[in-house]
């Protein structure tokens, strides 16, 4: 089964993901989750998802993700499930000085 | 013509400096906006001169940038330079040093990051691997971070021998290795650690700074939490220097090179009391390997000072007369051609400096 999910990007993210806000993503096997997104993603835009993710897995502290307009962090969080036709969204928090 | 850069680390991104003649200055930046530059390095060892950034965006993390073109381009690995391995169960809070080894050894260069841990580069810092002996002591769980987190601040490649490095991490201490890297001990006796138990454990301390004497490797300088101490053996051992100083505490320190080479540091008055002695910028400066200590600080403000100078936010362009640099919190920078005779504002107006670095361009 095909799972096809959109990954929405803020604009400062825009060039380390070929200058694109918005990418397509189709990912094969069923109930893919956030994790299995942004590994599929790494592999073309391994800059990108090393500015949402740490090298254990962990999403950054100030790195939100939605999933259907819900954050992750108060469900399963990277481990949620995505949908047929999903939309992920990445927001950053406020943050900073 | 010689040309010196100048190279500012601030908590929003790194500055450029550059000089024909160390009085006159072009300014440019800030490259990696937002990102707060806690390491730098000019790299002179190879040509072209390469840059290393260690910065890390509130948002987006740590990262490694470097540039072969003095500024204008800048490479980021895309697995990220440095990473611990999935198995350490770790991530990299923050670049606190990168480290050119010597000129014999043009493609090696050290990282020490947050949390306490030591990196090693082969390939002039593209990427990096962990040190694993340093990262599985036995002494790592007692290690705790000080205010500034738990970090790895100082690597000192030995210039002659490549089996000897020394670390020095806040809180932790001094650890030395002689078997390149394979086993580390630590190396604190006379160091002592007023804020624990047992005054002087034999790790745990809050070391601030190392910096190692350019003429006799075995010739260091220490400022600790409390205390600054100089070493004659390598760090076997530390005796109190601290003659003609106003106070023992303090961040900032250097030591310009050659045989007429001195130690340079930057006092704050205590712990619980962070600012300059008396609200005066004081550098003092040492011309016997920290037997006497002596005020080096004409030209720069005499009162109302109540900025300070971080760890890697002083030091030397290498040049003859040594040109010395230290940046502020406050978002100043100040230099002195002549070895810390006289000092001149160089740039304000920067966010938080966090570290700086100078050399002699070819």
């Amino acid at each position: 089964m095909t799972v096809r999910v959109t990954l929405e990007l803020p604009s400062v993210l825009a060039d380390v993901a070929g200058g694109r806000r918005t990418l397509a993503v189709e990912m094969d096997g069923t109930d893919p989750t956030v994790d299995d997104l942004l590994d599929l993603v790494a592999g073309v835009h391994p800059h990108l998802v090393r500015r949402l993710r740490t090298e254990s897995g962990q999403l950054r502290r100030h790195v939100n993700v939605y999933a259907d307009g819900a954050d992750v962090r108060g469900g399963a969080g990277t481990s949620t499930v995505l949908g047929h036709n999903a939309v992920v969204l990445v927001l950053p928090s406020v943050a900073g000085g | 013509m010689v040309q010196v850069m100048v190279a500012v680390g601030t908590k929003k991104g790194l500055f450029l400096g550059w000089s024909p003649d160390r009085e006159n200055w072009e300014w440019e930046g800030p490259h990696h906006s937002m990102a707060a530059v806690a390491a730098v390095a000019i790299d002179t060892r190879q040509s072209p001169v390469r840059l290393l950034v260690g910065g890390r965006n509130e948002h987006w993390g740590p990262a490694v940038f470097t540039s072969d073109d003095r500024g204008q381009s800048w490479v980021e690995e895309p697995g990220g330079s440095i990473a611990f391995p999935s198995k350490a169960g770790a991530d990299v809070e923050q670049i606190w040093q990168l480290q050119p080894g010597p000129p014999s050894r043009p493609d090696e260069v050290w990282a020490g990051v947050e949390p306490s841990a030591l990196f090693r580069s082969d390939d002039g810092g593209r990427t990096f691997a962990l040190n694993r002996a340093l990262w599985d002591h036995p002494h790592r769980s007692d290690w705790r971070p000080g205010a500034g987190g738990q970090c790895l601040h100082t690597v000192l490649p030995h210039p002659d021998d490549s089996n000897r490095v020394m670390v020095a991490m806040s809180t932790g201490g001094v650890y030395v290795t002689t078997d390149a890297g394979a086993s580390w001990n630590p190396s604190n006796t006379g160091v002592r650690a007023p804020f624990m138990p047992d005054p002087e454990p034999e790790y745990g301390q809050c070391v601030h700074k190392v910096v190692r004497d350019t003429e006799d490797p075995d010739v260091l300088m220490l400022q600790n939490h409390g205390g600054v101490y100089r070493s004659v053996d390598g760090g076997a051992s530390w005796q109190e220097a601290m003659e003609g100083l106003p106070a023992n505490f303090g961040f900032g320190l250097t030591r310009t090179p050659g045989p007429g080479g001195a130690f340079f540091l930057f006092p704050l008055t205590a712990d619980l009391s962070r600012f300059p002695p008396d609200g005066r910028a004081g550098v003092y400066r040492s011309v016997d390997g920290g037997r006497a200590w002596s005020d080096a600080s004409t030209g720069l403000p005499d009162s109302g000072f109540h900025t300070i100078v971080l760890r890697d936010a002083l030091t030397t362009d290498a040049a003859t007369p040594a040109g010395l640099y230290l940046g502020t919190r406050s978002g100043e920078v100040w230099g002195s051609q002549d070895e810390g005779a006289n000092w001149h504002q160089l740039v304000s107006h920067l966010p938080d400096v966090l570290c700086v670095r100078a050399a002699v361009l070819p």
